[in-house]
Formats: C-alpha cells, sequence, structure tokens
C-alpha cells in the first residue's frame, strides 16, 4: 500500500480530485461524520491521506506519504534543503500563486527591486529604523531579497491579511502571494517589476524520503505510469 | 557519538575533553600573558542588536530564540559584538580582552558545518597605534595557533573604502558602493549601472521631466499613502533620481580603477607596489598605513612581504572594515584555524560617541587540537 496525500478541503482538493479522476484514480470520501476519511478506487494499493495544506510538504519531507498535491510555494519556503527531500514532480495546471514584492502604489519613485534597495537605505536614514516588510514567507523572501542585494529591511510577520498591513502602518511593503492582483489594487499596493519571487502552482510531489517495499514500488509505478508522473 | 563535538570525535569525555581543556588554558594563558583582561559576555543577545547590525540575513545564520517576555533573543554567533559593548559601556580607556567559549551558528541543509563550535579570542580596543595593534592581533593569533601548519591569508578592506572615496562621480554613487562593499554582486551591479545607466521606463522619464508641483499632483493621484514612508521621502527620492539622471555615467577609467584595485592579489610587498602604481594621490594614506602595518609584522618576526595578500579578501566577513587576516588549515575538511580584523566602524555603532579603533581575532580551539593530532 501506498499513501497519497491530498488537501483535506478547500478549492485545492477539489481541483485534485477532478485531476486525478480524469485519469481513472477515483477519491471517494468516507460516508457523512467521518469527513476526514476516505479511499482511491481504480488504482490498487493506494491509501488515502487527507491532511491540511500545511502538513503535505511534512509528511512528504518525513516520508510519511509517498505522493502529495500541495502548492510549490509551501515546499519551497517549509522545508529547508527540500532538493534532497522532495521532488516536485508534476504541474496541475491549477492553484496558480505568484510570490510578489508589492510596495505602496504612491511610491512612484520605486519601480524595481534596484529603487527599493535605495528607498530602504533613504528610509533608514530618515527614520532610524530599517523599512518593514510583512510577509508569512520569511524564507523565500528572505533568500530573494538578499540574492538581489536588497538591504536595510526588516521582516516582520504577518500570517493573514498581509496586503492590509501598509494600510494599517504595521509595515512599508509586504511578500504575499497574489493571482489576480486585486486585493493588491484594493490595498493601494503594486508589484515591482521585477518583484516575481516564485510563479507557483499545484503539484503532485513525491517523497524522496518515504522508504518503499517491492510491493510499494509496484504500487507507486502503476499509479505513477497512470497519471503521467516521471520517477526520475 | 555522545561525545562527538566540532571537529573532534570524542572531547566531552575522559582524555579528549582533558587535552581540549588543557588546550584551551594555554591560548587563555598566552592571550593574558599579552596584557588582555578575562571577559565572559553574556550567552544570549538582543536579536534587535544583531539584526540592526547585519540585517535580517543573519536569521538565516545565527539561532533565533522566542522569548515571551524579552522577545527576539539570538544565541551569541560570535563574541566579537558583546565585546565590544562590555567595552563601550566600561568606558572609554584602552583596554584588550581575552574570551573564550561556545558561539552557535546555524548551517545551510546538509552542511557538514558544526552548529556549535569554541572560539578563543583577544580584543584590542582604542589603542594609538593601529598598525602596531593589527600586527599584534595577527601574531597574537598565530602563536595561539602553537605552530600547527596553517596558509595565511590577508586583505585590507581600507583600501577599497579608498579606492571608493577617490572616485571621481557622485556622492550618492560612492554611498552606495560603500554600503554595499560586503555584496560583491550587487556592488559590480551597481558599478556597471553607474557606467551604463539604463535608459528611464518611460513613466520614470515623465516623472522627471516634471516640475515638483507637478510631482505632487502625481503622488496624489498614485493612491494612498500607506506605511511611513511619506511624500517627502518619495520627493526626495525623485530629486535624487533627477541628478542621477542628469550626471554624467561612471567614466570607464574610474570603474577599471576600482575593478583593478580590487583584483590585486599576491605576496604582500608586490601586492604594494601594484597598489601604489594604481592608487590616486587621495589613497596613499591607505596605503602608507598598509606599509606601516608590514613593518610592524616584520619588527615581530613575521615575513612579511611574503605574507599573501588579496584585495578583495574580507568582502563576505561582515563587520571588518580594514585589515583582515586567516589562518587556513593545512589539513582538508577543517574551516580556518584562526582569524580576525579590524572592525572600528562597529564601534562606532555600539556607541552613542564616534566609536574606537578596534582589531581582534580568534582561534577554534576543537579545529586546532584536530589538525594538530
Amino acid at each position: 500500500m501506498i499513501r497519497l496525500g491530498l488537501p483535506s478541503k478547500g478549492r485545492l482538493q477539489e481541483a485534485a480530485v477532478e485531476w486525478l479522476a480524469a485519469r481513472g484514480v477515483i477519491v471517494e470520501r468516507a460516508e457523512e461524520g467521518r469527513e476526514y476519511a476516505g479511499r482511491v478506487t481504480g488504482v490498487e494499493d493506494v491509501s488515502l491521506a487527507l491532511l491540511s495544506a500545511a502538513e503535505i510538504p511534512q509528511e512528504l519531507a518525513a516520508g510519511r506519504i509517498h505522493l502529495g498535491v500541495t502548492g510549490e510555494d509551501l515546499v519551497r519556503e517549509t522545508i529547508p534543503g527540500w532538493e534532497a527531500k522532495i521532488d516536485l514532480g508534476l504541474p496541475l495546471g491549477f492553484g496558480h500563486a505568484d510570490l510578489v514584492v508589492a510596495v505602496p502604489a504612491v511610491w512612484v519613485d520605486v519601480e524595481t527591486l534596484h529603487d527599493l534597495d535605495a528607498a530602504a537605505a533613504q528610509f533608514r536614514r530618515a527614520h532610524g529604523r530599517r523599512l518593514r516588510i510583512a510577509t508569512k514567507y520569511h524564507n523565500l523572501a528572505r533568500a530573494f531579497l538578499a540574492e538581489r542585494g536588497v538591504a536595510d529591511f526588516q521582516l516582520v510577520d504577518s500570517q493573514g491579511a498581509t496586503e492590509a498591513t501598509a494600510l494599517h502602518r504595521t509595515a512599508e511593503a509586504i511578500v504575499d502571494i497574489t493571482s489576480s492582483g486585486e486585493t493588491l489594487r484594493a490595498n493601494h499596493l503594486k508589484v515591482l517589476e521585477d518583484g516575481l519571487i516564485l510563479a507557483s502552482e499545484a503539484r503532485l510531489c513525491r517523497s524522496l524520503a518515504a522508504p518503499l517495499s517491492p510491493e510499494q514500488a509496484t504500487a507507486l509505478a502503476r499509479l505513477a505510469g497512470r497519471l503521467g508522473l516521471p520517477l526520475g | 557519538m555522545a561525545a562527538a563535538r566540532a571537529y573532534l570525535p570524542g572531547g566531552r569525555i575522559g582524555a579528549g575533553l582533558e587535552a581540549l581543556t588543557a588546550l584551551r588554558a594555554r591560548i587563555m594563558a598566552r592571550f593574558m600573558d599579552a596584557g588582555a583582561e578575562p571577559v565572559e559576555p553574556e550567552t544570549l543577545i538582543s536579536a534587535d542588536l544583531l539584526l540592526d547590525l547585519y540585517g535580517e540575513d543573519i536569521r538565516a545564520r545565527a539561532y533565533i530564540l522566542h522569548d515571551p517576555v524579552e522577545g527576539e533573543l539570538a544565541l551569541r554567533p560570535d563574541f566579537t559584538v558583546p565585546v565590544a559593548r562590555l567595552h563601550m559601556e566600561g568606558g572609554a580607556a584602552p583596554a584588550r580582552y581575552a574570551y573564550e567559549g561556545l558561539v552557535w551558528r546555524r548551517q545551510a541543509p546538509g552542511s557538514a558545518r558544526p552548529a556549535e563550535y569554541l572560539q578563543a579570542g583577544i580584543e584590542l580596543i582604542g589603542g594609538a597605534d593601529p598598525a602596531a595593534e593589527e600586527a599584534e592581533a595577527f601574531t597574537l593569533i598565530e602563536g595561539a595557533l602553537m605552530g600547527v601548519e596553517t596558509r595565511a591569508m590577508t586583505g585590507d578592506l581600507s583600501i577599497a573604502f579608498a579606492a571608493i572615496a577617490a572616485l571621481r562621480t557622485t556622492e550618492p554613487r560612492r554611498a552606495a558602493l560603500r554600503r554595499h562593499l560586503w555584496r560583491p554582486a550587487r556592488f559590480q551591479a551597481l558599478l556597471d549601472r553607474f557606467a551604463a545607466p539604463p535608459p528611464p521606463s518611460p513613466s520614470r522619464a515623465r516623472l522627471l521631466a516634471m516640475a515638483e508641483p507637478a510631482r505632487r499632483a502625481e503622488i496624489a493621484a498614485a493612491g494612498g499613502f500607506v506605511g511611513a514612508r511619506g511624500e517627502a521621502e518619495i520627493l526626495g527620492r525623485l530629486a535624487v533620481l533627477a541628478a542621477e539622471e542628469a550626471a554624467p555615467p561612471l567614466a570607464a577609467e574610474e570603474k577599471a580603477m576600482i575593478e583593478a584595485v580590487l583584483k590585486v592579489r599576491g605576496p604582500s610587498s608586490e601586492a604594494l607596489s601594484r597598489l601604489r602604481a594604481l592608487a590616486r594621490p587621495e589613497m596613499a594614506p591607505a596605503l602608507d598605513r598598509m606599509e606601516r602595518r608590514l613593518d610592524a609584522l616584520a619588527a615581530r618576526g613575521v615575513e612579511a612581504g611574503a605574507l599573501p595578500f588579496d584585495a578583495a579578501f574580507g568582502r563576505n566577513l561582515e563587520y571588518y572594515d580594514g585589515f583582515v587576516f586567516e589562518f587556513r588549515a593545512a589539513r582538508p575538511g577543517l574551516p580556518p584555524l584562526g582569524g580576525g580584523g579590524r572592525y572600528d566602524a562597529l564601534t562606532a555603532l555600539l556607541s552613542t560617541g564616534p566609536g574606537e579603533p578596534a582589531v581582534g581575532g580568534i582561534v577554534r580551539p576543537e579545529a586546532l587540537l584536530a589538525a594538530s593530532a
């Protein structure tokens, strides 16, 4: 038996169930009262694990599930050294979200990361503190800004409604995911021209850490063949 | 494996621990013989202090702990900052300090480097003869290596700063280069940009062609003010951008000069001659200082002229701003056994006054013991 992890609810789950069904892999939710259980039919020896979206990268990295549907952004943000633990597998064509650096639209002098860095230096001189950037993607934001040579900023944690932090004066800029950009505009923000950190989408990921018995290897190969997932 | 520690398979118990303890004591005794006062700085440091000094990058390199009352604290990633703080709080008299103990560094996934290791070091703060003190710090650390085979490397970031100061260009460009000297890729990108400025975007060209009232109207139309950066700052930076736009590009010979200075490497005496040949008159004091240091090293018995020098060495070592040195282990798999440098600017950041001249260095006792085994 191999274990397949899917999000326990929401649009990502619906889309994943549809995507699997189109390839003959049927996810059956259990009857009422046992919401987070279910089974997989249409292919042999596959069991289902319904998990919160944030747990799927963790379970893949720990090798407790063999396959899982999750966002590339979550894998890259939450699993240090993910390359050794998780194969990003197949892009699924849904769950698109861009992780971007956004600043107030009123900053007409800031169009690029070069401008942001200059504005951060100026801000520190004027205010005696570092320019605040709100995000929940601390690792991706820090690595991206460091690699591009942006200095004199401070990451502040924001676990929700990040777009509103500038409006509430708890940050000057943000790093967050956006799909249409509408929420950013409604909160007086704009994306920097070179501020795209990651164009993320949902992926069928494979654990590189999960042990495979010969039977499990057979089951994985069979499922992978059905789904078009390369097992490189 | 419970007895394993940085670079030593059995340094926590029995004979392994005894050997290490004896080595630590010998190193401290040497530093104290040189007139250093022993100090024991705190293990938990205010994370805000480190973040202000090093930027967010320190989060990837230090362990940050969360205390519900105190806020964020860092396990000390080095001794220089807490020792310099002890000095700055204690008064301005020249002093020298010796210390040893654990430091903690977060390492990248898959790295073989230890997250916890010992340092033993010395800091000379407030002295009156910088060249002599640099030579002394170098020879104190070299002496603490007790004859274990190493290859020395030296550099001097004050020469790069002098070259930036001598650039014939605008002050904002020089300031940007000074600010990013420790980020070599960004530094090079800035040089390239100043030498061949990219054409402004259409929206920027339009803004820069406007007088201030029109710029104000443009800002007002762009959106509401959110965050703490206000109209004055936006207008101020537009003025800087307009001046930059009007300034001539950085001349090719200016860019070539600073690139050539940063590429100088070789034995110190040859490096100094090459730097003299490249240097503008304004850079002479920095080179005179290097020469005095080489003389002071020679007076202490170092083959100073042959000492390897690299003008770019130290650009990845945060907070050093002058002489830098390192003793690399001959045996593979070990980190540099010792190193240090000058950090005058750091003392200024840690004090309310102008700061003080300061130079210091450390050895890694565990790696040293592993290298001498």
